[in-house]
Parts: C-alpha cells; structure tokens; sequence
C-alpha cells in the first residue's frame, strides 16, 4: 500500500502546510513517510513543488519515478498541469481553479481549459472563494487539502481533520476552527 | 529511541548536537543553512552555550572551527559546495595540521544547480586534501553518521567531509534519534607543534599524512556505512553466473534500490558511503569482472576512479559513458534507465505550460535600484553593470535585464575594476550587504587603491534575504568601512530607494559615474519578506 503525492503551486501559496498535515496524520497510522521539499532560490514567486511518498512499507527514493504519482494538489490550475509526466495514467488531478499570473506569457483561457478538461479525473474548485466564504481567506490550502481527502486513500479523513487540530493547535483553537471549516467546505467538493 | 521527523539538514544538526558539539561555524547558502538554523533554535544548544553565530564568510568560519578544535573541543562547519572554494586554503591545510578535537565540515552539493552557479563535487576536496568522507544515502544515516564522524575525526586526526546533496538535505523522514546528548570535550588546548605549518614542520606533517591513507582505506572497509550486497538468488534477468555489478554512492543507493525492487534485473550492489574507496570490496568487484556500472549523484568522481582500482577484466560505466547523463542530479528515472529497468508511463506533457521564473518581491528595494540603474545607464550603451550573488542576481531578467555577469561572491566590484582598467566606461558593481561584507571588501580595497573610475552599489536590505533572512554581518557598519578602505567621504552616498526619491537616486549616480574615483552609493531599505515578519511579531 503506497501513495505518492505531488503537491504544487507557486511560491509562498502555502503547499508545505499541506503535506505537513498529511505527514503528521500517516505519521500518527504508523506509516513511513519520505517529502522532498523546494527551497531557496525557486520560492521567489516561481514554480515550487513537493513530493510527498507515504507507504506501509519501506519507501527508497526520496523522488517520485515519471508515472508514479497517485495525486496531484495544485494551488493553481497551470501548475497542475506541470507535472503530468509523474502521474500514473489513471491518477487525480485535484486543483485550484483560478489562475495566479505573475507572468506575461501566462497561457490563453480557453487553452488552459481545455487541457484541464483533457485530464482523465480532475477535481477542481474556486478554492480562495471558498475560504473567504469560511471567514479564512488564509485558509484556501485547507479547502484544497479536503477536496484531496477522499483521494488520499492511506490516511482517512477522520485522521486528516485530527491532525489538522494538532498542526494548527498552537496557533489557538479559533485558528483551528477556522481551519476545519476550511477543510470541511472542501470535502463537500465533488 | 523517539522517532522525529526530520530533513537531512535537521538530521544532521541534531546528530552533531547529541555528538557533543560545541561550536558550529557557518556562512548561509542551499541547501545548508537549515543546519546552522536547527541549531541555533535548539534548547539544547541554548542550554549549553554551543557557538552558533553566523560568521562572515566559509573561510572565517573554517578557521573558527579548527582554532576551537585546536582547544580539544568538537566543531562543526557548514556550506554550500561553493563554500569550500572560499575556505580552500584553510581546509586543505588542516588535513596537514591534523585536529586535536573533532571537526566535520559539511558540504552541502547542488546537482542540477536548483540554487547554484555549478555542479562541483566536494568529493574532489576531501580527496585533494586526503581527508575522509562520509556521504549518507537517508536520514537516519545523517543522523547516525554524525557521532562516528567525530569520533573518527578524533581517532585518526583528521577533518571528516560530510557531503550532501540537495536532494537529502531538503527531504523529510522520520529518523530514530537518541534519548540524550554525549557531553562536550573538555577544554585541553593542544601542545603539538605540528600546527605550526613551517616548511620543516609541514614537511613533517605531510609525511603523517601520507601515512594515514591506509588507516584510512581500512576503515571504509570495515565501515558499516559501506556494504556489498548480493544479489536474491534466481531473480531474473541478467542473474546467471554474473549478475550487473553496480557502484552506488551516498543517496545513489536509494535510487538503485527503488528500481531494483520493481524486480526484472538482479544486481551485485556496493553501497558507498565512506571514502576513500573500500579497496577489499572493490578486489571482489574486480574478481567477478564484466560490466560495474557506477552511480552517484554529481560529478563522476568514483568512476574515474575506478578505471584506474580495477583490473582489465571489469568494464566500467556511468555518467563518463553515457550510460547516465553527463550533468544533472540523478532521479529515480534515469537511474531504472540506466539499469534497463522499464517504468510506467504517465501522462504526455502538457503544450500549454509557461515557464514561471523566481522573481523579485513586490516591492522591493531591488527592484527601484535597478529601475534607476537602468534609467541612468540607457544614457551609456558602452557602459555595464556586474552583479553578484544574491536575490538582487533577478536583475539579470526581465523586467531589468541590468546586469552584465554574476560569477562568484564579491566579483561585481573586481570585475568592475577589470573592465574599468580596460576601457570599459561607466563600469558600475551592484552588490547585497551581506556579499559585500562576505568577499567584497578586499577588492574595493584594491580599486580605492589605485583610485579606479567605478561606482559601487552596495544595495543594503538589511539581512541575507536569498537564504531567508539571516542576520548580515555588516549591518551599520557599511559607511565607516567603504571610508575606512580609502572611498573618500564624500563619494560614499546613502540613499532610500523607493518610487518617490527616483529623482535623487538617478541624480546621485549620475554623478558619482561621472566622477573619476572609486565611488559608493548604498540605496537601504529592509527586505519585503524581513519587514512582514517583523509586522507580524509586534501584533
């Protein structure tokens, strides 16, 4: 039993809270975990991503193999698409729908949208609207972290929203309640 | 034991710290400055005093370190792999000097330069000095490596190299750590003369440690770090009477080790992870003969190597063959390619992808020094601007497109210097606080020497930003030392670089470049990301 996630995005969008609460939750089920993080140079408003490995088994490489990755989490809709020589033929793309553009050559809409609508499974939400909507506009990486729960498989969602708590935990019980409303909001994305 | 999950960088600080260490000495830079940063929020260290300052440059931190285990006590020096270029001089003579209390530098590679001007291998140090290294291939190897590496740089008197690589010091595992810390060495300052490195003692020194290399060679042997495994029995293809042999060095392992568990080849494996080479392993190596496909992460340090440890019975491949690529880290992929193990495929590559470069901060400070920089400068299209090492190197994309080069720490200034002496008019340096201070406060001297036509800017935000806001060495001090190096007073300028003065600064370099001397402009305004943080602490 393994899953290997890439999470994504661009710089300073919050990817590594969420494989932190993913790690923290196969951490607490006794599964081994191996997250290869970005950082230095590439977090100034380019590309980042993450690769997060969780198995009941003993994992190796700390990369993910090209065809390998059972989910992608992508805060923004390009970036997901970065990625997709990693993803197994029949993996999930679960992202953002609302592109960041912070460059000029950002792709056309139409053709974004097509080669989202081109992936075998996607799920995909407004994801900011979302958090604003939960009174935590920070907390669109937790709405985007429950559309992912279903998909993540090895963890249950129990163990994610408890984990979540933890993480959060010493930041106060507000935070964490605004959190798991986050993260509650995006369960309910289909 | 308690389990605690942690980077290869923060493995490792923990290791050293529960090895008794008593000082680390560092220069930040990636993928090593989280070492220096576990250490200096630990309580343990707090507890103990343990130094932990960030020190101005690799080779002022070298010799720290060598000075506190010349005391008798355990040090610990950290950097990127270009780090060991600056501290080269006292590095190499340390392994000649030999140590009195432990000392591990680390060397922190950047195959594929993710943060980085090369792909250097630092193996190419530690065997220029005949010094030991140890390359851990996970976590928990980091961290248990870290009290043998002491030990053994105790027991043989040596500096130990611990060489990692991006891809270890910026991954997360949990690692099994020890429930206390081993106490610090005693103060016993040595007696020996042998640190006093005149040609008749040096000579002397040498001759000890050319005799070492074969206590040396025997302790990889017997190292629990290095180890040959044989391949399962019957596993397929390529398992008849001479199974694949495969050299794989440091974090090489994991990635042989992912392929062969999809199964289809067998392999003979030499795991390697403490040089110099194990020469009883690689006899047995050589007694099978055929193909030894070498692999590990860099520069092909092993394989060249090789052809020269085994006999003409064995073939040796790698990156010098083609059999990997030549440059670039290694990955899970090209490893299983290597191998002739085949992986799933994914899906195709998607056409509309742009490419997102890292940029500037909204807001920058940078950002207004090179709008002025090129407001000014459109008027000199003979005119350059050498830049340096830092977040300020964005400038050399769009939008600035301002800067002319970016070699090493502190060369904006001399290269200013060269191209001035050349001809080449205005020739300008833009250059961060902390670089300055780090490399380029010599060659300022130099061209206020010889009172060279060039502009300086030092562009002072207040911190190393590139590397998440540590302290910068120079901070207040930047005036009195471009004065104290000879820029006369009335060249030095500081000024605010925001929107609104665009008017001053454009002027000030107008006539500083018109100005037939060494002159400073320091444009000062804290970084973006430094200023958040502090907002945030004072709610």
């Amino acid at each position: 039993m393994k899953k290997d996630i890439i999470l994504c995005g661009v710089g300073g969008q919050g990817i590594l809270s969420i494989s932190t609460v993913i790690g923290e939750a196969a951490t607490k089920e006794g599964l081994t975990l191996k997250q290869a993080e970005v950082h230095g140079m590439s977090q100034r408003g380019g590309d980042v991503q993450s690769n997060l490995r969780l198995s009941d088994g003993e994992i190796f490489s700390d990369l993910i193999p090209l065809g390998c990755a059972d989910l992608i989490i992508s805060m923004e809709p390009m970036e997901a698409l970065r990625y997709l020589p990693y993803l197994s033929k029949d993996g999930v793309v679960i992202t953002s729908s609302k592109p960041y553009v912070n460059i000029p050559n950002y792709p056309a809409d139409e053709a974004l949208e097509a080669a989202l609508q081109a992936l075998p499974k996607l799920v995909r939400a407004d994801i900011e609207t979302l958090a604003r909507e939960a009174g935590n506009p920070k907390g669109a990486n937790m709405v985007l972290l429950g559309m992912a729960a279903a998909h993540i498989g090895v963890v249950s969602t129990d163990d994610l929203r408890a984990a979540l708590g933890r993480i959060f935990a010493r930041k106060g019980e507000a935070i964490v309640e605004a959190n798991r409303k986050c993260f509650d909001l995006g369960l309910g994305v289909k | 034991m308690e389990k605690k999950l942690l980077l290869g960088d923060e493995a490792l600080a923990l290791g050293a710290l529960h090895a008794g260490l008593s000082g680390v000495y560092a220069y930040p830079g990636t993928p090593s400055t989280e070492i220096t940063e576990f250490i200096q929020a630990h309580p343990l260290a707090q507890e103990r005093g343990v130094h932990s300052r960030w020190c101005t440059n690799e080779k002022t931190a070298m010799e720290a370190a060598l000075g506190m285990s010349y005391a008798g006590k355990r040090a610990l020096v950290c950097m990127k792999h270009v780090g060991m270029n600056v501290c080269a001089d006292a590095f190499v003579n340390s392994a000649v000097t030999g140590v009195n209390g432990g000392i591990v530098v680390v060397a922190a590679d950047d195959p594929s330069m993710h943060s980085s001007q090369n792909e250097q291998d630092s193996r190419f140090y530690a065997k220029f000095a005949m010094v030991p290294v140890f390359e851990p291939a996970t976590q928990q190897e980091v961290y248990d490596m870290m009290a043998d590496a002491f030990a053994f740089s105790e027991k043989v008197g040596l500096p130990v190299v611990m060489r990692m690589v991006t891809r270890l010091a910026h991954s997360r595992a949990a690692v099994a750590v020890a429930d206390k810390a081993a106490e610090p060495n005693a103060l016993h300052p040595s007696e020996d003369r042998g640190w006093v490195l005149l040609p008749a003692i040096a000579r002397r020194q040498y001759v000890k440690l050319i005799d070492k290399q074969k206590t040396l060679v025997e302790a990889s042997e017997q190292s629990v770090y290095n180890r040959l495994v044989e391949p399962k029995v019957g596993a397929g293809a390529g398992s008849e009477d001479k199974p694949l042999q495969i050299v794989a060095c440091g974090i090489a392992w994991n990635y042989v080790m992912e392929a062969l568990q999809r199964g289809g080849v067998s392999a003979r494996v030499l795991k390697v992870s403490q040089y110099p080479l194990p020469a009883a392993q690689l006899k047995a190596l050589d007694e099978q003969g055929g193909e030894v496909l070498v692999v590990e992460d860099g520069q092909p340090v092993v394989e060249e190597l090789l052809h020269a440890e085994l006999s003409d019975k064995c073939t040796v491949i790698g990156r010098l063959t083609g059999a990997l690529p030549r440059t670039g880290e290694l990955t899970p992929d090209n490893v299983a390619a290597a191998l002739g193990i085949a992986m799933p495929e994914g899906l195709p590559a998607s056409d509309v992808l742009a490419a997102r470069p890292p940029q500037l901060c909204p807001g920058c400070g940078h950002r207004d020094v090179y709008t002025a920089l090129n407001k000014v400068m459109e008027e000199y299209p003979q005119g350059r601007v050498f830049g340096d090492i830092g977040c300020y190197t964005l400038g050399a994309l769009p939008p600035f497109k301002t800067l002319a080069s970016c070699v090493d720490m502190g060369a904006s200034i001399t290269m200013a210097k060269g191209a001035a002496d050349a001809g080449v008019f205005p020739a300008v340096a833009i250059i961060g606080d902390s670089t300055f201070t780090h490399s380029g406060m010599t060659g300022l001297l130099d061209a206020a020497n010889e009172n060279t036509p060039i502009t300086v800017v030092i562009s002072d935000n207040l911190t190393k930003a590139m590397t998440g806001g540590q302290d910068s060495a120079g901070t207040s001090k930047f005036e009195a030392i471009c004065i104290a190096l000879g820029v006369p007073a009335e060249h030095v300028h500081v000024v605010v670089p925001l929107p609104a003065n665009m008017e001053e600064i454009t002027r000030i370099i107008r006539e500083e470049i018109n100005y037939k001397g060494v002159s400073v402009i320091i444009p000062r305004r804290e970084c973006m990301q430094t200023l958040r943080r502090h907002l945030a602490k004072k709610k």
